[in-house]
């Protein structure tokens, strides 16, 4: 991993400080001088794991360009609740063009950038998961096939949550939204493929592609730190859980999101040039029940009739992350 | 930059928009008590103390914990540390080592030579204290802080009291001891040795004294009545522990037999094994669940080579030294029933460890003072009913360990110096106490707790060599941050980081945080995600 | 320098004279030529401090247009037909963003059926997109159009579409002037942005607007664009004075002083057109033409000035609006409102059909005789379209109609259904 393991301080790595580590060693979030690139006084729901997730990513970014960096951001919930006339949450420089063409924005003003000689500016794209996953592919493909200088974020909060909770490629199996409605024989969204955005990208080869997760902000700051000290297209994937469209109690945001790292719904990784570079492990694995069971999308799972069957095929998914990406270690059972 | 209207803005101008007006519950930052520093007989502020130990000022860390405690050295060797069982660490993995702790900044400081911070006043009053015990000790060292001109006479010929006297060399060597008490006296407490006093209104009368504290402790072994042989080798655990602060030590033969269950009983049987007893047995009438003993001592004996009979009690004994020894069986109550069984047990000694009683002497002719069970009954306050005499320790009612006897000096040292200002000492109110469901423990690495090195044991069947070592810097310092800091902040940014509103501020080193109500949409995250408690989520008034 | 070169090749090496910054390039007919001609310049050196980015689709070239003006750099594209209408959504972005980016448009028809010749369907479509539309009568205008666009552009912050008909300007051979880059250099000055995207200077562009200010924001755009009716002929002017010949402006007249009849037109054939009045005023007839340079914004003033003598016009257009009918003939009725001037709408050329002087001058004949219907399709050919509707009446499942009119016309095997 590349989030370094820390000498053992009382409460380790986990949390966001600690005053008893070495200034070096601490946590962008936990620095008084953060950016707060995303301002007080935006609009997102109580306990937004999105606003949550791109506060901690663009800080970070802020830290590891010296403040030299440009935001490029898809339509969405981040774009909605942050920038409503007359007001801005950003306290960067920041783009907000369409749905479906961040990343291809992101790569104009990497080109205007190099074209001015001030490649000390650095670009990142963001966008949620619809942006990404479905609208967005295409100019995200691109933008990877040409490996054009620019870090693109992906917030996926697994639905179109900013048009009232819609499927998107990235929601999974079995969870309700909108268009998905948990009615019928199967109900829910359909079991499939989905879109697996991280592996997708790292197909491309790019330099660089991680997922991360609200729940570890450690872990998500150094991948952040790392792309911006690689040239050329990078990919970070955030897990951000949201409680309006997953139906979870606002302060459940980071522990639903350790939950889904816990039961290896949501695998944390990291690869660069296509090859698998880095896993964080599970600390203390857990069923994948413990995860469904605080989420109203997943609520008819349990009731009025436990759905095993479904749970089973969810846990099927968990136990192939599992194994597909080494989540627990063979010798101890257990994660780091 | 000449900004075309409306969909270009200037930066961070949200703050304008104050989302707060959505709350309906407020994070409020609160500090409870933990259940460490609940259970400590002393009144230690551990959590307090264990703070400065993580960063490793341990000096500090000393200076805090002998705001409590004057002698972390011996409590650190000799306290049951009832706060570790209670310490919630203990749900986690195992309780935090805080006696081994203690114990490495005792043992810090007088390798250091660390002294206490002088009375800032002299108060011109004169406190004695009767008894150089813990509890005497304890309450002279605060009084004295207190800026109390403090004279503690004492029977004995020497101070420690059942420190001295009643826990052996093994567990507490002797130079730890005394550079404690050493430390005590040099606050500008008078020690008088070899006073014993007779009575204690004549005593203050002549001393000119504004107040007393007594806590003379109980010495006088309780016995059993036991048919003996006129040879037969009888004797009470007081006698022998005493008698190994001596010049010459107990005789007990080679086969020595010990009859009790307390912590007493054990020191007595592995005292007598390492004087070279090849049989050391103790006989107890009930199991070893019942055993008042505590299990690591149980467990040390044996580990030694100690015998234990359960469910026994001893008839008689012979003057050739055999022992009839009755067979016990527990009722439907739990109580031991004689089975008429018996089995005899040859001894060269026999030492009984039925427990103490306080020699109550000095007080005759005090008025207002109530006697009740042996011991003198005391107020809230540690008074007895005669103003201006207080007591403490054993000799009141209470739990008998060193702990309760520090703590009772303390208590009284506070309540008398009160009294001799004319006022009363309200204690602190105290928070509410940091239970474990308030934690969230994920954010706690895991970390094994660190073993204390033991002597090998031959060396403990044979010396009176200390048989558990002590921490070194590296361990005691990681012991120290396995501290979960249950209830009080310590600031580790959880709540600063996990805000998705940017609504906690970070004061600064030290300063901790407060949280920014013109933004804080009361999500609860900070709440939910805080590792030891210190947010509590308190509804608005709408 | 007078050079013999095709269409896509002048406007190439023109729009490299304007120093453009960053070029996307999405391959489609008829524009191909012209980013190609882009490409081998950067990679030559020619055209030096330029990216020039291959996208994968005409909406990223837009949005990638869209990312490099917002940073401040000159911004450059071409595309056509159902590229144009593939990046619809980031065409109205770029114009409501106010970002200067010049794209040609080497306008072709729109399908299905799918044909790739030249009609100005794609420009119409987008007429409303907040762009501004130049529409180049030969392939000198093409070029010069360019020059002033960058100029227009970036000093009322708006994009500009020069739309040059596909293959009939883009392919053809012919002589133009390619200025120096010293003349270049003195008419366009480096891009100074209204707005950019900078860390020294943060601010969010692209913020979500409501009904308290949405209207504010559109009127602000048209009042750039009228703005634009005023900055046209200047720029032409200067242009003029620059270059030493006539481009751009916002109309063109010919022989209208005492023109009875005024055709009016967009691009290449206004030169055919030119030529039919030429042979009519031979004939004795007063007729003359207006070419129309400025579709947005859209020169009303100037229309209803040049056209204020005249008994009739005929709007001859590349485009129809299906259901309505003609769409500049409808813009052009607007400035003619009040008068009691006939006006005849005439849709021509559409998917490349050829429009002959022939042609032309039997319809004008008609319509100097006032013997035009309000809408007219030029060269229709009726017996096709007649035969479909009966089949279509007859049969429910008449099949698909470019298939069977292409049978009728023999273009394709019979029976092959």
């Amino acid at each position: 991993m590349t989030a370094s393991i820390v000498k053992f301080y009382q409460t380790g790595t986990h949390t966001v400080g600690n005053r008893l580590l070495d200034p070096s060693q601490r946590s962008v979030q936990a620095d008084m001088r953060r950016t707060n690139s995303l301002n007080s006084g935006h609009r997102a729901c109580q306990g937004c794991g999105e606003a949550l997730g791109a506060r901690y990513a663009i800080d970070a970014a802020m830290m590891a360009t010296d403040n030299q960096l440009i935001a490029a951001n898809a339509t969405g919930c981040l774009e909605v609740f942050s920038t409503p006339y007359p007001e801005t949450s950003w306290q960067i420089p920041w783009i907000h063009s369409l749905f479906g063409n961040t990343a291809a924005v992101a790569t104009g003003i990497a080109a205007a950038l190099r074209v001015k000689g001030r490649q000390d500016v650095r670009v990142v794209a963001q966008g949620g998961d619809g942006g990404t996953t479905d609208i967005g592919f295409g100019c995200l493909s691109g933008m990877f096939e040409r490996n054009d200088d620019v870090l693109y974020i992906c917030y996926d909060n697994e639905a179109y949550m900013n048009t009232g909770v819609q499927r998107s490629s990235a929601t999974p199996g079995a969870a309700r939204t909108a268009t998905t409605p948990a009615v019928g024989t199967e109900p829910g969204n359909v079991f499939g493929q989905g879109k697996n955005l991280p592996l997708i990208a790292m197909a491309h080869e790019i330099p660089y592609v991680a997922t991360a997760i609200v729940s570890e902000l450690r872990d998500l700051e150094a991948k952040v730190k790392r792309a911006m000290e690689i040239r050329g297209a990078r990919y970070i994937h955030v897990f951000v859980p949201c409680p309006l469209g997953w139906g979870t109690n606002s302060w459940d945001t980071i522990r639903i999101a350790r939950l889904a790292k816990e039961t290896g719904i949501f695998p944390v990784i990291e690869a660069e040039h296509g090859e698998l570079t880095g896993v964080s492990k599970i600390r203390r694995q857990l069923p994948v029940e413990d995860y469904l069971k605080p989420q109203k999308r997943f609520a008819h799972l349990f009731a009025p009739v436990l759905n095993t069957a479904a749970i089973d095929r969810i846990q099927a998914l968990a136990d192939r992350n599992i194994r597909r990406f080494g989540l627990i270690d063979a010798t101890t059972g257990m994660g780091d | 930059m000449e900004k075309p209207f409306a969909i270009t803005l200037d930066v961070g101008s949200s703050l304008a928009n104050k989302t707060g007006s959505w709350r309906t519950y407020r994070p409020v930052y609160v500090d409870r008590l933990p259940p460490c520093n609940h259970a400590c007989p002393a009144g230690e502020n551990i959590q307090g103390w264990l703070f400065h130990a993580e960063s490793g000022d341990y000096e500090q860390a000393w200076r805090a914990l002998v705001q409590d405690n004057p002698m972390p050295a011996v409590m650190g060797r000799v306290c049951y540390h009832p706060c570790e069982s209670s310490c919630n660490r203990g749900n986690l993995d195992q309780s935090v080592g805080i006696n081994a702790v203690e114990r490495f900044l005792g043992d810090q400081a007088i390798r250091l030579g660390w002294s206490f911070d002088p009375p800032a006043s002299d108060s011109g009053k004169q406190v004695l204290v009767v008894g150089a015990g813990p509890s005497g000790l304890s309450a002279a060292y605060h009084l004295a802080r207190l800026g109390h001109r403090v004279t503690i006479h004492e029977a004995g010929p020497m101070a420690g009291g059942m420190m001295r006297f009643g826990i052996p060399k093994y567990r507490l060597p002797r130079a730890v001891l005394e550079a404690e008490i050493q430390r005590i006296l040099d606050l500008g407490v008078t020690l008088r040795l070899n006073t014993k006093v007779a009575n204690i209104e004549e005593t203050m009368r002549e001393g000119q004294f504004d107040a007393a504290f007594l806590a003379v402790g109980a010495h006088i072994a309780k016995r059993a009545y036991i048919p003996a042989g006129e040879a037969a080798h009888l004797l009470d655990a007081m006698q022998v522990l005493r008698g190994m602060e001596g010049e010459e030590q107990p005789l007990l033969g080679r086969r020595v037999v010990v009859y009790g269950g307390g912590n007493t009983a054990l020191d007595v049987a592995r005292t007598a094994k390492r004087l070279g007893a090849t049989d050391s047995i103790i006989v107890y009438r009930r199991t070893r669940e019942k055993m008042p003993a505590h299990d690591f001592e149980v467990e040390e004996a044996l580990q030694e080579g100690i015998l234990i009979k359960w469910l026994s009690t001893i008839k008689n004994m012979s003057d050739e030294g055999t022992l009839t020894v009755e067979k016990m069986a527990l009722d439907e109550k739990g109580f031991p029933q004689p089975t008429g069984e018996v089995e005899t047990l040859e001894a060269d000694s026999l030492v009984l460890a039925l427990g103490q009683d306080v020699d109550l002497s000095l007080l005759n002719d005090v008025p207002g003072l109530e006697i009740r069970d042996g011991v003198v009954q005391v107020g809230e306050n540690m008074m007895t009913g005669r103003p201006g005499i207080f007591a403490g320790g054993d000799m009141v009612p209470s739990e008998r360990t060193v702990t309760v006897a520090i703590g009772h000096g303390k208590k009284a040292a506070r309540h008398i110096d009160a009294w001799l200002r004319g006022v009363v000492h309200e204690p602190a109110p105290k928070h509410d106490l940091a239970t474990p469901e308030r934690l969230n423990t994920w954010y706690y690495d895991d970390a094994p707790k660190q073993v204390q090195p033991t002597l090998d044991l031959i060396r403990r069947q044979s010396t009176f060599d200390e048989v558990v070592g002590g921490l070194d810097e590296g361990n005691a310092l990681f012991e120290a941050r396995r501290c979960l800091s249950c209830g009080n902040c310590f600031e580790c940014d959880n709540c600063y980081g996990v805000c998705p509103d940017n609504a906690i501020v970070k004061l600064g080193p030290g300063l901790r945080f407060a949280v920014n109500y013109d933004y804080c949409k009361g999500c609860g995250i900070c709440n939910a995600e805080c590792p030891c408690g210190a947010i509590v989520m308190v509804p608005e008034a709408i | 320098m007078l050079k013999q070169c095709e269409g896509s090749h002048a406007v190439a090496a023109t729009v490299a004279l304007c120093r453009p910054e960053v070029i996307c390039a999405y391959p489609i007919s008829p524009q191909t030529h012209i980013v190609e001609g882009l490409s081998e310049m950067v990679r030559d050196g020619t055209l030096q401090g330029c990216e020039f980015i291959n996208v994968e689709s005409e909406f990223a070239a837009m949005s990638v247009a869209i990312g490099a003006s917002a940073t401040g750099a000159r911004s450059y594209t071409a595309t056509a037909s159902q590229g144009l209408l593939f990046m619809a959504e980031a065409v109205w972005n770029a114009s409501g963003l106010g970002l200067p980016i010049v794209m040609t448009l080497a306008n072709r028809a729109i399908g299905a059926p799918i044909n790739i010749w030249n009609d100005h369907t794609d420009a119409m479509s987008m007429r409303d997109a907040g762009w501004l539309q130049l529409f180049a009568e030969n392939n000198q205008e093409a070029a010069d159009l360019h020059i002033q666009a960058f100029r227009l552009a970036e000093e009322i912050s708006l994009p500009i579409m020069v739309c040059m008909d596909g293959f009939i300007l883009t392919h053809a051979y012919e002589q133009v002037d390619i200025p120096t880059q010293e003349q270049v250099d003195a008419y366009l000055p480096p891009y100074e942005p209204r707005q950019v995207l900078d860390p020294r200077e943060p601010v969010s562009i692209g913020a979500m607007v409501g009904p308290e200010a949405f209207t504010e924001v559109r009127y602000l755009a048209h009042a750039r664009q009228m703005q634009a009716l005023d900055l046209i002929p200047q720029l032409a002017t200067e242009f003029r004075q620059q270059f030493g010949r006539d481009s751009g402006g916002l109309i063109r007249t010919y022989c209208t002083d005492d023109a009875v009849t005024i055709v009016v037109a967009l691009g290449s054939v206004l030169g055919t057109i030119k030529d039919t009045v030429d042979d009519l005023r031979e004939a004795g007839h007063k007729i003359g033409v207006l070419g129309i340079t400025s579709f947005r914004p859209f020169p009303t003033n100037a229309i209803r000035h040049a056209t204020r003598n005249a008994h009739r016009v005929v709007v001859v257009e590349k485009c129809f609006a299906v259901g309505v009918g003609g769409i500049v003939s409808r813009d052009v009725r607007t400035a003619m409102r009040d008068r009691p001037q006939r006006l005849y709408g005439v849709v021509a050329g559409l998917g490349g059909r050829a429009i002959t002087k022939s042609s032309l001058h039997g319809l004008l004949l008609k319509a100097m005789d006032d013997e035009l219907e309000q809408l007219t399709f030029l060269d229709l050919d009726w017996n096709a379209v007649n035969r479909e509707l009966e089949r279509e009446r007859q049969t429910r499942r008449s099949g698909p109609i470019a298939e069977n009119l292409l049978r009728d016309l023999g273009v394709v095997a019979a029976g092959a259904v």
